[in-house]
C-alpha cells in the first residue's frame, strides 16, 4: 500500500486516493513533497487507530496520549481541507503542546509563542528554525490511523 | 508550461526588493533577467555614507551577493546599459547592441544627482555623490589633496563633508539658503547643527552662490569661485544639491513622466500609466504626484508591485508619510511632516541652546502633523507614530513634549539611547533579547524594518515598549528609515483591510461567519492566521449577539477550554468570587478539589480572586464541578475581576457600600466578551483601596455618590483613568459603565485596551457619546443587557456555550492487527 500524498477526503469524510476499497493518508509528505517520510517505519509501520474522522475538529486537534517513555503525546489535526496530519505534541521552541493551537491553512500557531508549525513537515516557519517530528496517518473507511513506529 | 519573461533594469534596491518580494510569494512564475550599470551586486545605498567615514566597508554593505542571483536562478547582466525599450516588440536593446525579449518589465532606474550647470563643472575632481564609484573617488581623493568643498547643505552633503573630514580633509560646506537642510529643519534647529558641526572642524559658506569652478595648472579643479568674486581653494569638489528621478530611458520610450517634481507616472498597482506591462518602483517614479527618496516607501512600493506581478492583485501602494534622521555619529537630528507649521497650526517648543537640546512639535486640530528633533531624538519614533496614526493628542498635550517614557515605560531598566548600551544589555524585557543579538540579526540577515527585527528576533514583538530603542538600532546599524509607513494598517498580512473597514462590513453587510467576512473582504488566505481570525470572531459576536454563532476554534486556547494554559501544557482555574467575596463552602470545595486533583499551586491572585495552577486539562472539567463555582473569565478577552474595597459595610472611613456596588456591576456584566480584557475596581471612598486609578472602570464613592474614572491601566505602561463622570445612584453606575463597554465593545478594534480605544476616539467623543446623549446611553445599556441576556456560564453549560468537551478528552491509540495485515 502506502499512498505517497496527502488525499483531501470528501465531504463525506472518506475518499480513496486511487477509488478503491479505502484509503486517504496524509501528514506524510516530506518538505520537498516528493513523498512518505518513511525510511526505516517504511517496511513495518505500526498502524494505531486513533478515532474517527468526525471526532477531530475542522481547524482542530485530538490528543492521542503517550507516555514520555514512548516518545510523548502526538497531536492529530484536520484542516479546513479535510486534510488530516499528526505531529508529535511539542514545539521545536520549548516544547508547548501544539494540539492546543490555532490551525490555519496548512499551518498551526503554538499557543505559547506563536511560533508556526508546517503540518505536512513538522518545520516551524521561518525565521523560526525547527522541526517537530510527524507521523504518517490514513484514514480508511471513516477512520483514521497513525503509524507511531 | 513556458515561464514568462520578467526584465528588471535596475541593480538597485527597489528592484531587487521588488524581485526578492516575488520571489517569496510566486518563486518559480518567472525567468528574472536583472540589468545594472554598476559593476557591483545589489548594496546599501544608504551606507555610503558610514563606509566614507570609515565606520563600514563596502562589503558591509553588500545586501545581494553574486551568489543569490545564482542561487535564484536571476540572470544578472551588469555593465552593460540599456539604451533602448521597444515596446510593441516587447523587447529591451543595450548599449552593446544585444536585444532581449521581456513579458513584463520592471523599471528602477532610481535617480542621478543634479549637476549644478556651472562653468567647470566637469572638470577632474568634481564629482557627485551618488554609487560606490563617487565614495571610492572620495576616499582616493583624500588620501592625495587637502581641501575639499561640498555643495549642498542638505543630508547627502553633510553625510559628506563629515565623512571627508574624518579622512583628514579640509571641509567647506557651501549652501544657498540661510540654515542648513532646510527642507527637514527649522531654523532653530537648522543652526544647532551647524554649530555642532562647525565644532567638529566643518567650515560653512551659507546664502552662499557658486558662480563656476576654476582649473588649476593640472587640469583638477583647484577653486571654486562665488558670484561676490570671492574665490576659495577646492582640490576636491563634491555637489550634492538634489536628485533627479533617473526617466530618461523611460521618456525615450514614450511612457508619460512627470514635469515637477519628475518620475516616471505609475497608478497604485506600481504599472506604469503609459504600458501596464511595465511597471516601475523607487526613486524613478512618481506616484499620485509625490516622488519619494527613501527606503520605507521603496519597499512598500516593491510589496505591492511583487503582489501584482504574481497576479495576487490584492495590494495597492498609497502613498507613504516619511521621516528623515541624519547618519553623522554624535549628531542627532530627527523630523517629520509640517514641522515648520503655518497659520493654522500651533507649536510646542523646547529650547536649550546650551545643552543643545531642540525639541518642536507641530499641532493642528489637536492632532500632531510634524516634529523636528535636534539632541534629543529618542522619542521620534514615537512621535511618528502619532503623527502617521492621525492620533488626537488633546489629552497627553500637557506631557507630548516630554516622550513617551513620561507616560509610563518598563522593560529596559530606563535605557534611552541605544548607544550607551553594552552588547550584552537587555534591549527587550520581554523577549530577553540583548542588543548584540539584534544587531547580528540586522547585519547577517539584511533587515530593514521594524517588523523584520521582530520577526527575527522577538524583539520589540510582545509589549512593544522597547521599540524605540530597536528602531535606533536599526538606525545604526542598518542606515536610513526603519519604520514602515503605510498610511493605514491593515489588519494582518491576510488582508489590506485595515480593523474598522472589516468591523464596517460585518455590520452594513449582515456578515455572520468568520467565512463569510473573509469570502467578502477578498481574504488571501485560506482561512486566516492566529491575528485576524480570533479578531474577525470577536467583531461578529459583539455586532451581532444572538445571531452570529461563536466559532471556538478561532479562539485562542485559552478562550476555547475556558482556562490558561501554562508553560508546561497544564491549565490554570480561577472562579468568579463576586466583589472578591467568598464564602466557607467555596473555599472548603476549593480546598477539597486542590487535593482530589493534586493541583500543585494555589495562588491569591491581584484581583483579589484564588488561581489554581497546574490543573491537567482532562480534569478541567471535573474541577470546575466539583468547586460548583462560575467561570471568573480569567483567560478570556472579557470582563474578569470586580476589584473592591470593604467599603461602609465594615470601614470606619467608608461612604459608599462599595462591596456591593462590585457585586452588582459584576453580575451585571460578567460574561461579557470585549475587544480586550477588562477589569473594574469599585473604593468605598477616596482613599480608594480598591486601585480605581488603574482599571477601565474605576469606581469612586464619595459622600455624594460615586466618581467614574475610565481607560487605567495597571499594564506594560501604567495608565491612570480619567475622571468620567459623577453619579448619584448604584443604578446610574450600572448604566454609565454598562454605556461605556457597550460603546468600546461595538467600536473597539481587537486587542485595543480601553485606553487606547480612548485615546484613538479622544475622551470627549465617548462623554458626548455616553453622557451628554442619554437616550443613546440608554440605548447602549439596552443593547448590553440584550447581548449579555441568557449568555452561559461556560464551566457548566457546555453546550450552550459551544464548549466542545471532545477536547478534554485524550485518545488512548490502540494496536490494530487488521491494519497490520492490510500493509
Amino acid at each position: 500500500m502506502s499512498a505517497t500524498f496527502p488525499v483531501i477526503p470528501a465531504k463525506t469524510g472518506i475518499q480513496t486516493a486511487s477509488g478503491n476499497a479505502s484509503l486517504s493518508v496524509a501528514g506524510l509528505a516530506t518538505a520537498d513533497g516528493l513523498g512518505p517520510r518513511l525510511r526505516g517505519n517504511d517496511k513495518n509501520p505500526a498502524w494505531f487507530y486513533v478515532c474517527k474522522f468526525d471526532e477531530i475538529p475542522v481547524l482542530g486537534a485530538r490528543v492521542v496520549e503517550r507516555s514520555e517513555s514512548e516518545g510523548g503525546n502526538v497531536a492529530v489535526f484536520r484542516n479546513s481541507e479535510n486534510v488530516v496530519f499528526a505531529l508529535l505534541d511539542k514545539c521545536p521552541h520549548k516544547g508547548g503542546p501544539l494540539s492546543q493551537g490555532i490551525v490555519f491553512g496548512e499551518r498551526v500557531a503554538c499557543p505559547l509563542h506563536n511560533w508556526s508549525i508546517e503540518l505536512r513537515s513538522g518545520e516551524a516557519v521561518a525565521p523560526d528554525v525547527g522541526c517537530t517530528q510527524r507521523f504518517t496517518v490514513k484514514v480508511d473507511n471513516g477512520d483514521v490511523f497513525v503509524d507511531l513506529s | 508550461m513556458n515561464k514568462q519573461k520578467l526584465a528588471v533594469i535596475g541593480n538597485g534596491m527597489a528592484g531587487i526588493r521588488t524581485v526578492e518580494e516575488l520571489l517569496k510569494i510566486a518563486p518559480d512564475k518567472y525567468d528574472i533577467t536583472v540589468f545594472g550599470s554598476e559593476p557591483h551586486p545589489n548594496y546599501n545605498r544608504i551606507l555610503l555614507s558610514p563606509v566614507l567615514a570609515g565606520e563600514q566597508t563596502i562589503k558591509d554593505i553588500v545586501l545581494n551577493d553574486w551568489d543569490w542571483y545564482t542561487d535564484n536562478g536571476i540572470n544578472l547582466i551588469t555593465g552593460k546599459t540599456i539604451t533602448e525599450i521597444h515596446r510593441t516588440r516587447r523587447e529591451l536593446r543595450t548599449n552593446t547592441g544585444e536585444a532581449f525579449g521581456y513579458d513584463r518589465l520592471l523599471i528602477a532606474t532610481g535617480s542621478n544627482p543634479f549637476i549644478l550647470p556651472i562653468e567647470g563643472k566637469s572638470l577632474p575632481g568634481v564629482i557627485s555623490y551618488r554609487d560606490i564609484a563617487d565614495t571610492e573617488a572620495m576616499i582616493d581623493a583624500a588620501k592625495l589633496y587637502k581641501k575639499a568643498v561640498v555643495i549642498g547643505g542638505g543630508l547627502l552633503g553633510l553625510e559628506a563633508a563629515n565623512g571627508l573630514k574624518l579622512r583628514g580633509m579640509d571641509v567647506t560646506v557651501v549652501h544657498v539658503m540661510p540654515w542648513l537642510m532646510e527642507r527637514q529643519l527649522d531654523e532653530k534647529a537648522g543652526k544647532l547643527l551647524q554649530a555642532s558641526l562647525e565644532a567638529k572642524g566643518i567650515e560653512f559658506k551659507m546664502q552662499a552662490q557658486t558662480e563656476a569652478l576654476i582649473a588649476g595648472e593640472s587640469g583638477r579643479v583647484a577653486a571654486l569661485r562665488f558670484k561676490t568674486g570671492e574665490q576659495i581653494p577646492a582640490d576636491l569638489v563634491v555637489m550634492a544639491v538634489g536628485i533627479r528621478p533617473n526617466t530618461s530611458l523611460a521618456e525615450k520610450s514614450g511612457l508619460q513622466v512627470s514635469a515637477r517634481p519628475g518620475g516616471i507616472i505609475v497608478n497604485d498597482t506600481m504599472q506604469t500609466l503609459t504600458d501596464p506591462r511595465i511597471y516601475s518602483v523607487g526613486e524613478c517614479v512618481n506616484h499620485r504626484g509625490m516622488a519619494y527618496g527613501l527606503v520605507a516607501p521603496l519597499f512598500e512600493m516593491a510589496k505591492v508591485c511583487a503582489n501584482h506581478l504574481a497576479e495576487y492583485g490584492i495590494a495597492r501602494y498609497v502613498g507613504s508619510v516619511t521621516s528623515t534622521k541624519l547618519k553623522v555619529t554624535g549628531v542627532d537630528l530627527f523630523s517629520a511632516g509640517n514641522f515648520q507649521g503655518d497659520d493654522d497650526t500651533e507649536d510646542i517648543v523646547l529650547s536649550d541652546p546650551m545643552g543643545g537640546v531642540y525639541k518642536r512639535l507641530v499641532i493642528k486640530d489637536d492632532k500632531l502633523v510634524g516634529a523636528c528633533l535636534y539632541g534629543d531624538t529618542v522619542d521620534g519614533s514615537w512621535y511618528f507614530k502619532l503623527l502617521r496614526e492621525g492620533k488626537n493628542v488633546a489629552e497627553i498635550r500637557d506631557q507630548l513634549m516630554f516622550g513617551e517614557s513620561n507616560i509610563g515605560d518598563v522593560g529596559h531598566e530606563g535605557n534611552t539611547r541605544i548607544s550607551s548600551m553594552k552588547d550584552s544589555d537587555e534591549v527587550c524585557g520581554c523577549n530577553g533579547v540583548c542588543k548584540g543579538t539584534i544587531t547580528k540579526a540586522i547585519k547577517d540577515k539584511g533587515l530593514f524594518t521594524l517588523d523584520e527585527v521582530r520577526k527575527h528576533t522577538k524583539a520589540s514583538s510582545s509589549c512593544g515598549s522597547c521599540t524605540g530603542l530597536v528602531e535606533q538600532l536599526l538606525m545604526f546599524t542598518a542606515g536610513g528609515d526603519y519604520s514602515a509607513t503605510p498610511k493605514t494598517k491593515p489588519m494582518c498580512a491576510c488582508t489590506d483591510h485595515t480593523h474598522q473597514e472589516v468591523r464596517d462590513a460585518i455590520k452594513a453587510q449582515k456578515l455572520l461567519s468568520v467565512p463569510e467576512t473573509m469570502k467578502f473582504m477578498q481574504w488571501c488566505t485560506a482561512n486566516g492566521c492566529t491575528s485576524c481570525r480570533p479578531a474577525i470572531n470577536y467583531y461578529l459576536i459583539s455586532t451581532w449577539p444572538k445571531d452570529a454563532l461563536d466559532d471556538p476554534q478561532s479562539r485562542y486556547i485559552n478562550e476555547r477550554a475556558h482556562a490558561n494554559i501554562q508553560k508546561n501544557g497544564t491549565f490554570s482555574v480561577i472562579p468568579r468570587m463576586w466583589g472578591g467575596e467568598t464564602t466557607s463552602s467555596e473555599l472548603r470545595r476549593i480546598a477539597d478539589a486542590v487535593d482530589k486533583y493534586k493541583i500543585p499551586t494555589v495562588k491569591v491572585t491581584g484581583g483579589q480572586r484564588i488561581d489554581l495552577l497546574g490543573v491537567k486539562k482532562e480534569d478541567l472539567p471535573a474541577v470546575w464541578k466539583d468547586i460548583g463555582m462560575v467561570s471568573g473569565h480569567a483567560y478570556a478577552k472579557a470582563l474578569r475581576t470586580v476589584k473592591t474595597c470593604v467599603g461602609s459595610e465594615w470601614c470606619r472611613f467608608g461612604t459608599q457600600d462599595s462591596t456591593q456596588m462590585g457585586k452588582d456591576l459584576e453580575r451585571a456584566m460578567w460574561r461579557m466578551y470585549a475587544p480586550h480584557k477588562v477589569k473594574f475596581a469599585v473604593s468605598g471612598c477616596p482613599r480608594n483601596c480598591a486601585e480605581a486609578g488603574i482599571k477601565d472602570v474605576g469606581v469612586i464613592g464619595v459622600d455624594s455618590g460615586w466618581e467614574l474614572y475610565v481607560g487605567g491601566n495597571g499594564g506594560i505602561k501604567t495608565e491612570v483613568a480619567q475622571f468620567f463622570v459623577k453619579v448619584k445612584s448604584s443604578e446610574e453606575v450600572l448604566e454609565y459603565t454598562g454605556a461605556f463597554m457597550q460603546l468600546y465593545r461595538e467600536e473597539g478594534w481587537y486587542l485595543e485596551r480601553t485606553v487606547h480605544y480612548l485615546a484613538r476616539v479622544g475622551l470627549d467623543y465617548v462623554k458626548q457619546k455616553v453622557i451628554e446623549d442619554a437616550a443613546n446611553r440608554k440605548a447602549l445599556w439596552e443593547r448590553l443587557q440584550f447581548a449579555l441576556d441568557g449568555e452561559p456560564d461556560p464551566w457548566a453549560e457546555f453546550d450552550k456555550a459551544r464548549v466542545d468537551t471532545r477536547q478534554f478528552i485524550p485518545i488512548k491509540a490502540v494496536a490494530t492487527a487488521a491494519m497490520k495485515e492490510a500493509v
